[in-house]
């Protein structure tokens, strides 16, 4: 059963077992165990972007193709369900149609893309996707009779996500059954299902095919494989699952913008979340993501009273300071990718 | 039988292949008589024209070293814009030292100003291009996955440092005296700062050609940039001439960065990796590694962008997106393709 559930890829060492073990009950009984606001956000969040970079190592895992123009299919997604809510009015059909039309356009965007500049090499192919990338946020961000320009769209989602809809009158340990807890639910069951499904396809002799395309595409050619095709077929495979991330997200913070969904920061957190949870195993996304959140939202308190109790010293103080906080993850970001290329799962694994 | 010996025979290029390989240097022209006919007025489109090629020769001066360093060594940095930003700042720095001087009437004193601005600032963008090497692309060689990663996160990190030295705001930069305001030519104005920035982009221009033609440093790298292996089994150390490749480049973008810097009057710690967007399409547009190649497509994007800017602001980026996928519609290796093997 359990091995039919995740394809056969388990995760191969005991504490990284545990530690899996313990986010997959963490998330799942988040509203529960930390009730409040905050960490059900936080909670959230960790599920949509399990999925966002799950769907990045795909492509740069598994494939071995730097794409930066990830952030624009997750934004495409969001901005799918959130231009059909706000036309169309809350409604479950509306957020269907969005969730088809997201996926669709990223689908046939990232066909074009790759069809046009995979054949090329590595390099040529991530210039490509950074300068379609901008591109495409500063469109977006012009269009504003349509997607709400800088400011982006708050639109209302279906009554029965809200906190307003009650699902019983009595409360289970002490949290109120409402909406809010069935969108929870909706998105974290969403994010497993994908999860689970993008575990499949590296499994399969697809995911199989891609790993060879990556380590010697030459040879991958020679013995028959389309290596175009694969390619193309991972980059597009990666915007569908990257947009239906971002159609979740749009249903949870019921705002699309251009900062939260296309900006050049995210698609760096992306990054970073990728590598420090480890390149090629789906498992580095849940460890990635929800490390990088968690430091995200609680590491810069920390480094708050760092910056108080090295106040003294000035240089130091500085370097500590809340907002210094992505230069420390640059740091660890550029160690890592000499030191530990496989992340924090290879290491794991490799520990036995 | 020795009648009808082969003999070698040297076929020349054809008219016809001479009219191709041409083609790509008129293509800036067309482009400049084709924004005239679609503006219409002629003064406006002398003011737009200027500023078009100030703009595409300022872009050229930053892709220019990201594009010979690829040709020469296959190493792509994603982390030059951080060159950019960081000679903006230190320019920014020098100048507003010599306030003084920048704020004189004085033409030599306000030019004097810009030159040590930019002299201080290559000096230091070229030091870090240097650490840059060996700290952070070194060990990545022949490895272009991680080239890439690596050197974005050598962004992150040198963006973070400019935060600590320089504060997180946008910082108002002034240009001298003598550079503001416009010269009037008719109904045209054009301001004195691009015709000063068309003047050094052209002279940069000129001189890294001449480097490139005419000295035995050019030679060895143009040597190099069509093949490496060979240049070193004659007996030179390709890895040191790549270094110093790579820190001219770094003092380029750090040269760029100071006059960008100018032309905005504003500076961020992210103006780099966003001038990065129209760099990467230049590079992209001219053929990698090509330095003709990215001096056409410089022009071409910038008079494009201005052209734009004007006729329909809100798809300005996005025509040059365009013209890019339309360039490698018509030459998929880009204008002028340099490195075939590699």
């Amino acid at each position: 059963m359990i091995n039919t559930l995740f394809s056969g890829d388990r995760p191969q060492s005991r504490i990284l077992a545990a530690i899996l073990i313990l986010i997959g009950l963490a998330l799942a009984f988040a509203p529960f165990l930390f009730p409040g606001t905050k960490p059900l956000d936080t909670a959230a969040r960790i599920c949509i972007f399990i999925v966002l970079v799950a769907s990045y190592d795909l492509l740069l895992g598994y494939t071995g193709i730097v794409s930066f123009a990830h952030t624009m299919f997750f934004g495409i997604g969001a901005y799918g369900v959130a231009i059909a809510l706000s036309v169309m009015g809350p409604g479950f059909s509306a957020i269907g149609v969005g969730v088809v039309a997201g996926t669709l356009v990223s689908a046939v965007l990232a066909l074009a893309i790759g069809l046009f500049s995979l054949r090329v090499k590595a390099i040529f192919f991530a210039m490509v996707t950074l300068a379609v990338a901008s591109a495409f946020a500063v469109l977006v961000s012009q269009m504003s009779g349509f997607t709400g320009g800088e400011d982006g769209l708050t639109y209302r989602i279906p009554r029965e996500l809200t906190p307003a809809f009650r699902l019983a009158d009595f409360r289970l340990f002490d949290v109120r059954l409402d909406g809010r807890l069935l969108a929870y639910y909706l998105v974290f069951f969403c994010a497993l299902a994908l999860f689970l499904a993008m575990l499949r396809i590296v499994n399969s002799p697809f995911g199989t095919t891609l790993k060879a395309v990556r380590d010697n595409a030459f040879r991958a050619e020679a013995i028959g494989y389309r290596v175009i095709w694969y390619r193309t077929t991972a980059t597009v495979l990666s915007a569908a699952m990257a947009s239906l991330a971002g159609a979740l997200l749009a249903i949870w913070i019921r705002y699309t913008g251009p900062a939260t969904t296309l900006s050049m920061e995210i698609m760096i957190d992306i990054l970073l979340m990728v590598v420090i949870g480890g390149m090629g195993t789906m498992y580095g996304a849940v460890i990635g993501a929800t490390l990088f959140i968690l430091a995200q939202t609680y590491l810069q308190n920390l480094m708050g009273a760092a910056e108080q109790a090295t106040e003294a010293l000035p240089l130091v103080s500085v370097l500590l300071a809340p907002e210094r906080w992505l230069l420390w993850l640059g740091v660890l970001f550029i160690l890592s990718v000499y030191f530990f290329p496989d992340g924090v799962v290879g290491r794991l694994r490799r520990r036995g | 039988m020795s009648e009808t010996a082969i003999r070698p025979k040297l076929v020349g290029p054809t008219p016809l292949e001479r009219v191709r390989r041409a083609a790509p240097l008129l293509l800036a022209p067309v482009m400049a008589l084709a924004g005239l006919a679609a503006i219409g007025d002629p003064s406006v489109w002398l003011t737009l024209t200027v500023a078009g090629l100030a703009m595409g020769l300022m872009i050229f001066i930053m892709a220019s070293g990201l594009t010979v360093v690829f040709g020469l060594m296959d190493v792509i940095n994603f982390g030059h814009g951080a060159f950019v930003s960081v000679g903006a700042f230190v320019g920014f720095t020098v100048l507003a030292w010599l306030a003084g001087w920048t704020q004189s009437p004085a033409v030599i004193l306000n030019l004097a100003a810009v030159f040590l601005a930019i002299l201080a600032s290559m000096a230091i963008t070229g030091a870090l291009g240097l650490a840059f090497e060996r700290v952070i692309v070194k060990p990545v060689y022949g490895h272009h996955l991680k080239q890439i990663l690596v050197t974005m996160g050598g962004l992150i990190v040198a963006q973070q440092l400019i935060h600590v030295v320089w504060g997180p705001d946008a910082i108002h930069v002034a240009r001298p005296q003598s550079l503001q305001g416009s010269f009037i030519f008719g109904e045209a104005a054009i301001e004195k700062y691009r015709v000063f920035a068309v003047g050094i982009g052209l002279v940069l221009f000129l001189a890294m050609r001449h480097v490139l033609r005419a000295t035995r440093l050019g030679l060895l790298v143009r040597a190099g940039v069509e093949n490496g292996e060979m240049v070193e089994a004659l007996g030179y150390r390709i890895r040191r001439l790549f270094l110093l490749v790579f820190m001219a480049g770094s003092a380029l973008a750090g040269l760029g960065g100071v006059m960008w810097g100018l032309y905005q009057e504003t500076i961020t710690a992210h103006m780099g990796s966003e001038i990065m967007v129209l760099v990467f399409v230049v590079v992209i547009i001219g053929g990698l590694g090509s330095i003709e190649g990215c001096f056409i497509g410089a022009l071409l994007v910038g008079l494009l962008a201005n052209y734009m800017a004007f006729l329909a602001p809100k798809i300005a980026l996005v025509s040059t997106i365009a013209l890019m996928v339309g360039v490698l519609m018509w030459r998929p290796q880009g204008l002028y393709p340099v490195v075939k093997a590699k």
